[in-house]
């Protein structure tokens, strides 16, 4: 099993028919992902052919789930038109909405979710690289190529660090790869993850990464000491960050003393997670945890 | 972007919120002038992005303009919170009887906006109980809510959450909010962080976007993400977090970062090109890192970009570089580099390790 993503998973690609979109579209493919289209009103009633597979484009999110029934979006809209094309997703209410554009406005994704927060659907994102489960299908733009299946689950704010985890561990392998974003409001937390990571039985360990910035990572540890069986191993990054700065993601930065990587760590430890200094050590502690398993 | 204050008075009073008369000098004669055009008692106030002006002699009353200009020309020049102080606000002095404290915010935690307020503002907002403060989560989509404040406050309020929403902030904070003698409602200060994602449907032509930094300005014209930072180690990556953690591994092998740089997804050579020349420009910078994590980008387009940027810095790269790639094509990128055979370049295969050899260079 893997978590939110499987083989079974059907995709749709909103903005499919840009460059961005194109590219993962193929590279999801490849991946063995069974994408079943695209959206885009303008295009809507065409055929994209996407290498040796070719691809209708829907008039809307709603039109594409009733004729394919797919269950997952991956949304590569431009900011200015991230807002509605998510509204769209959770009004089609498709289970998995994958957030992968940079640079929306914050209050467009607070309006997002003051509305999807009830809803059926999952956000993941904005800002984020997707999820991939190795071996079964890959929304989003994880490469594929790293690693295959196994028993470790991770979740994380930064793409690159997900690679280099996944990089490092590649011969143990993960079940699914969360990367979910580091702007201020997310749709899926931490929290999330962990608690699907624990039901999930196909995951044995879990790798949690965080970064300077609000407390999501506090708040993981809370939740860690109190529901999560599964030995977890993290990383944070940015304690050499100096405060008021934003560290390249919208909601890496420390305010005040609030959200600095000491606090999380700290909190990570209290709550019984072996926390590495660096990446690879990191990966040292997650192999032996799966040694002792 | 934050906001000074005065900005701040400007924007509120587009919208309708009531705030002190005032401007803003950068000479005692000014500030005099100021005042003697408003003819009334003044504050004259710091202009520092940076909270706690008033406890740190930043907010002072003067009731005349010779008084003005004294009381400038002490606040001038300042350092509040390792913020010099180069203008000053003069504001009309009010006549206080209450002060509250009103807030919208992001909430990270609840995914959502938050209005916030207390009757009890001013400068020890720190001290009040959050028993005393009201936190009410605002839906965009709906407005505020009528609970969120006092009745009274609520035509006030309401003129401060369309500044929130209409300017895209992430925060508009007011301390205090102040009823006068008069029973006149004002902002007499103001707090304000704009939503960087939103510039591209702001209207910014009132504020100066460029950073402080000489070097963050050029970053930010050739469109690098670069923060300054104050060691000798320059740091080059793709991906906010790995840099951020190639930061802390280079501290932890015992040197000071002198940058943050992520150069992003697919660099080529331009890019890698402008990010080596931000970096050694800096004349702090006695090593630099390039730690490169191949993800969809292959390491070996990776490495012609840097030996391209190498070609078109030439005499300019005079500092050793440490390369590290890894990921997608590894082996493909180091022997290209390892042709290269540039004198200044060093590879190491590993972040650890190539962290430890820049810091060795570089403390
Ligand atoms: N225009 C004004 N008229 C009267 N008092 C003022 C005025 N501006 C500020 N003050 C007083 O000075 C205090 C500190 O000023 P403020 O602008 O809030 O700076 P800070 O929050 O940085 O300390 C306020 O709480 C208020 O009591
Ligand atoms: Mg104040």
């Amino acid at each position: 099993m893997a978590i939110w993503l499987t083989e079974k998973s059907r995709v749709v690609v909103q903005g499919m028919t840009g460059a961005e979109g194109l590219k993962h579209t193929r590279r999801m493919l490849a991946a063995g992902t069974d994408v079943a289209g695209g959206v885009n009103p303008r295009k809507a009633g065409t055929l994209v052919q996407v290498k040796d597979t070719s691809l209708p484009v829907f008039a809307s999110v709603g039109e594409a789930v009733k004729e394919t029934g797919a269950d997952v979006s991956v949304i590569f809209v431009p900011p200015a038109h991230t807002k509605s094309a998510v509204l769209e997703a959770v009004d089609a209410e498709i289970p998995l909405a994958v957030v992968i554009t940079e640079g929306v406005p914050v209050l467009d994704t607070a309006t997002v979710w003051a509305r999807a927060r009830n809803s059926a659907t999952r956000i993941i994102g904005p800002n984020c690289p997707g999820l991939i489960s190795p071996g079964r299908a890959n929304a989003g733009i994880i490469p594929s190529d790293i690693t295959g299946a196994g028993p470790i689950g991770l979740v994380s704010k930064s793409g690159t660090l997900t690679y280099q985890l996944m990089h490092e561990l590649r011969d143990i392998g993960f079940s699914t790869c969360v990367g979910i974003g580091g702007d201020p409001i997310i749709g899926t937390t931490h929290i999330d993850c962990l608690a699907a990571f624990e039901a999930d039985p196909a995951t044995k360990a879990i790798v949690l990464i965080g970064e300077i910035g609000g407390d999501a990572e506090e708040r993981a540890a809370a939740f860690i000491a109190s529901h999560v069986t599964k030995p977890v191993v993290g990383y944070i990054a940015g304690f050499t960050a100096p405060p008021g700065k934003t560290m390249g993601h919208a909601g890496a930065i420390v305010s005040g003393s609030s959200g600095t990587a000491e606090a999380k760590k700290a909190a990570l430890e209290a709550a019984g997670v072996r926390v590495g200094r660096t990446p690879s050590e990191t990966a040292r502690l997650m192999r032996a945890v799966i040694g002792s398993l | 972007m934050d906001l000074y204050e005065h900005q701040a008075m400007r924007l509120f009073a587009a919208h309708q919120v009531p705030v002190p008369a005032g401007d803003v000098a950068a000479s005692p004669s000014a500030a005099a002038a100021i005042a003697a055009r408003i003819g009334r008692p003044t504050v004259i106030k710091a202009q520092v992005k940076a909270g706690g002006r008033g406890k740190a002699g930043g907010v002072r009353l003067a009731p005349s303009p010779e008084a003005a200009s004294a009381l400038a020309g002490e606040i001038l020049g300042m350092e509040i919170k390792g913020h010099r102080v180069r203008q000053v606000l003069v504001a009309e002095a009010s006549d206080i009887v209450e002060e509250y404290y009103l807030a919208f915010l992001i909430d990270r935690a609840d995914r959502g906006i938050l209005a916030m307020f207390s009757a009890s503002g001013g400068m020890d907002i720190e001290q009040v109980p959050a028993s005393a403060i009201v936190r009410t989560p605002i839906d965009p989509a709906a407005g505020l809510p009528p609970e969120a404040f006092p009745e009274a406050l609520q035509p006030v309020a309401a003129k401060l959450w369309e500044v929130f929403v209409a300017s895209d902030a992430t925060l508009v904070e007011v301390n205090p909010l102040i009823v006068d003698r008069s029973g006149k409602v004002l902002a007499v200060d103001g707090k304000v962080t704009l939503d960087d994602n939103a510039f591209f449907r702001q209207d910014l032509s009132d504020y100066s976007t460029e950073a402080e930094d000489p070097l963050e300005q050029r970053a930010a014209a050739l469109g690098l993400n670069y923060v300054k930072l104050d060691g000798t180690v320059g740091i080059i990556g793709n991906g906010a977090g790995l840099v951020m953690s190639t930061l802390d591994v280079v501290a932890g092998a015992g040197a000071r970062p002198a940058n943050f740089l992520d150069i992003g997804g697919g660099a080529g050579a331009q890019v890698m090109a402008d990010a080596l020349s931000v970096v050694l420009e800096d004349p702090a910078v006695k090593s630099v890192l390039v730690n490169v994590f191949g993800g969809i980008t292959a390491c070996d387009a990776v490495a012609t970009g840097i030996i391209q940027a190498l070609e078109l810095l030439g005499d300019a790269v005079t500092r050793p570089i440490v390369v590290r790639l890894d990921g997608n094509n590894a082996a493909a990128g180091r022997s290209l580099l390892a042709e290269a055979a540039h004198p200044m370049v060093e590879q190491v295969d590993t972040m650890d390790g190539a962290a430890a050899r820049a810091a060795g260079l570089g403390a």
